[in-house]
């Protein structure tokens, strides 16, 4: 971080023509190095924690690792395509991604809907406003551990309130094991997810929401627009790209999700997803080289989803 | 009547039904948290559907049961909140002495490969965090660092500095150029200007992302399980809570204190900051 030092006038202005073919100017030279010095760290840190580890993992995936055995294996060592093989052959592989596929669209839509809905009724000023959009975004700011272990309890057949509700007003005959049965247990994870995660959706769709000019729908309505047409036709539209991005970012967070599942389920009753799947693989088998496999396996189908999305609706919104 | 006037006077009522439904969805699991944690056990096995306390029946014990020490016969959450806390300060301060540095660079200086740097970062912060998991888990079982609260602090740097660097950049963008060319007219250095100029200037934002950053540690969960997973005393509140319900019979009402114990400084830290925090995740959000 030395020679940061620019002469009196230089602007630090960022868009500048491209220079010249000939000899870069010093001041350019020394902005460069200001910004290299600068970024460093930062870089040096993600690729320590973040890229090196990418890479072990890929070529972890094709080693044959126990944690029993780690200490003899070097990083180099015999490659194999063993793991691939395993994972795609273990019983319960198929189904695994299609539950994660599953659980991510749900999820992505779900949070999506109800942040969109959210952000319809908080749109214009009332009284105490900050104070519900502020609620709002309690699931989301809030530990996993413990939203997950309130819906635990409220959904519990003898003691959450879900089902004492249910018994005594909807007049349900038993009490619905919701987490625990194979028919309802995947719908009520993707229930949480939406619940969880729409604040999310909310914040971005209430930013765009904002930025409408209002002489457009002024306008419209005084055209004769109905308040769902204008929406239909004004507002939608507008959104349209947020959503878009919302639905990839979303769906990748959603798709890599570990602890929601794990932590309301463990993964029984038919939600196992990829990552709790990974993480048995690594504790409950101690089975470095498969559980290597299985993220690599998440990754690369996941990347594949995101290239089809956004082929698909870069060219429609874009 | 017409169209208009059904839809705008209907909408105007399912407007208000649907603020209702929302406050409900949302605020509820926390108060039904909150009113669990203080009624005894067995008044919840009675009567399950009860969602106020009677006097007669509030009761701390379960509070006090959860905050003692495992020596005392409690659960030892005070050490778990110590340990939580010391991780989630130590995250957010190193990750903001690299992110604040590097948003800088890559909002204003131009050098070489600025673009790819600022990809990597949305690359980054959208790759499966249990892909990450598996090597470090290797290499911290190599080099001794599982069950250390260093490991799991540098673990989480990596989790926030991707996401830090990006709403700190955007901040970072919309500071107009002109007054840090005034600075160096003046005679300020680089280092001069990001310290007298941009950071004060900056400072909403980087409050914002220090909170923001503070809470993913203090919520984190599934590195707390893989690394600390063997060392009680090194516990985060979040991985104690979790094994608490793993544990031999711990009453739910046991639990559910130890939830508001977890819940509780974010919910209060993001009461106080509100404003700032929503404004700060969203601020660049709008270009879109």
């Amino acid at each position: 971080m030395t020679t940061t030092v620019p002469g009196p006038g230089r602007s630090p202005t960022r868009d500048r023509p491209a220079p010249p073919r000939r000899r870069p100017l010093t001041l350019r030279r020394r902005e460069s190095r200001a910004g290299l010095a600068l970024v460093a760290p930062t870089l040096l840190v993600t690729i320590a924690v973040i890229g090196i580890p990418i890479v072990w993992t890929v070529v972890l995936a094709f080693q044959r690792v126990r944690l029993a055995t780690l200490r003899k294996t070097g990083l180099f060592g015999e490659f194999t395509m063993d793991n691939i093989d395993r994972v795609l052959h273990t019983p319960g592989f198929a189904e695994t991604l299609w539950v994660t596929l599953i659980y991510s669209i749900g999820g992505t839509v779900g949070s999506i809907l109800l942040g969109l809905v959210a952000a319809l009724v908080v749109r214009r000023p009332f009284r105490g406003r900050t104070l519900v959009r502020a609620s709002m975004l309690l699931p989301y700011v809030a530990p996993v551990v413990a939203v997950t272990f309130v819906w635990q309890v409220m959904l519990d057949p003898q003691l959450g309130i879900v089902n004492a509700w249910g018994q005594r007003l909807l007049g349900w005959d038993t009490p619905v094991p919701f987490l625990t049965q194979e028919s309802t247990a995947l719908a009520t994870v993707i229930v949480f997810e939406a619940w969880r995660y729409f604040p999310f959706a909310f914040l971005f769709l209430l930013a765009r929401l904002q930025a409408v000019p209002g002489e457009l729908e002024e306008a419209a309505r005084v055209d004769g627009a109905t308040p769902t047409q204008r929406f239909r036709h004004i507002l939608l539209p507008q959104l349209l790209p947020v959503i878009a991005l919302l639905g990839v970012l979303r769906f990748i967070m959603t798709f890599n999700k570990f602890d929601d599942v794990y932590l309301l389920t463990g993964g029984a009753a038919g939600t196992e997803v990829v990552s709790v799947r990974v993480y048995e693989f690594l504790t409950a088998r101690t089975d470095i080289g498969a559980a290597a496999a299985q993220a690599v396996v998440l990754a690369v189908v996941l990347i594949v989803f995101v290239l089809i999305y956004l082929r698909f609706f870069g060219r429609r919104v874009g | 009547m017409d169209r208009d006037m059904v839809e705008t006077v209907s909408l105007r009522w399912l407007r208000r039904l649907v603020i209702a439904v929302f406050l409900l969805i949302t605020v509820f699991p926390f108060y039904y948290m909150l009113v669990l944690s203080v009624r005894p056990i067995e008044r919840l096995l009675l009567d399950p559907g009860a969602l106020v306390v009677g006097f007669g029946e509030l009761t701390v014990a379960t509070y006090a049961e959860v905050l003692k020490a495992t020596d005392d016969g409690g659960q030892g959450f005070l050490t778990f909140i110590r340990n939580s806390g010391m991780v989630a300060v130590a995250a957010t301060v190193l990750t903001l002495l690299v992110a604040i540095p590097g948003a800088y660079a890559v909002a204003r200086l131009r050098f070489f490969g600025r673009r790819q740097v600022d990809f990597l970062f949305l690359a980054v912060y959208l790759f499966p965090s249990i892909v990450i998991a598996i090597p470090l888990f290797v290499v911290f079982t190599r080099a001794g660092l599982r069950g250390s609260l260093f490991g799991l602090v540098l673990v989480y740097i990596s989790q926030t500095l991707p996401v830090s660097v990006y709403m700190l950049k955007n901040y970072f963008e919309t500071i107009p150029v002109s007054l840090e060319e005034s600075a160096a007219i003046d005679g300020a250095g680089r280092l001069g200007i990001i310290r007298r100029v941009s950071l004060p200037l900056a400072m909403p934002s980087i409050m914002a992302v220090a909170l923001y950053d503070f809470m993913i540690a203090w919520n984190e969960f599934l590195f707390a399980l893989l690394f600390l997973v063997d060392k009680p005393d090194r516990w985060t509140v979040s991985l104690g809570l979790s094994l608490l319900a793993d544990g031999v019979e711990v009453p739910k009402t046991v639990l559910m204190a130890g939830s508001v114990v977890l819940t509780l400084p974010i919910v209060i830290l993001f009461f106080a900051s509100e404003r700032l925090l929503t404004e700060g995740l969203t601020s660049g959000a709008e270009k879109g």
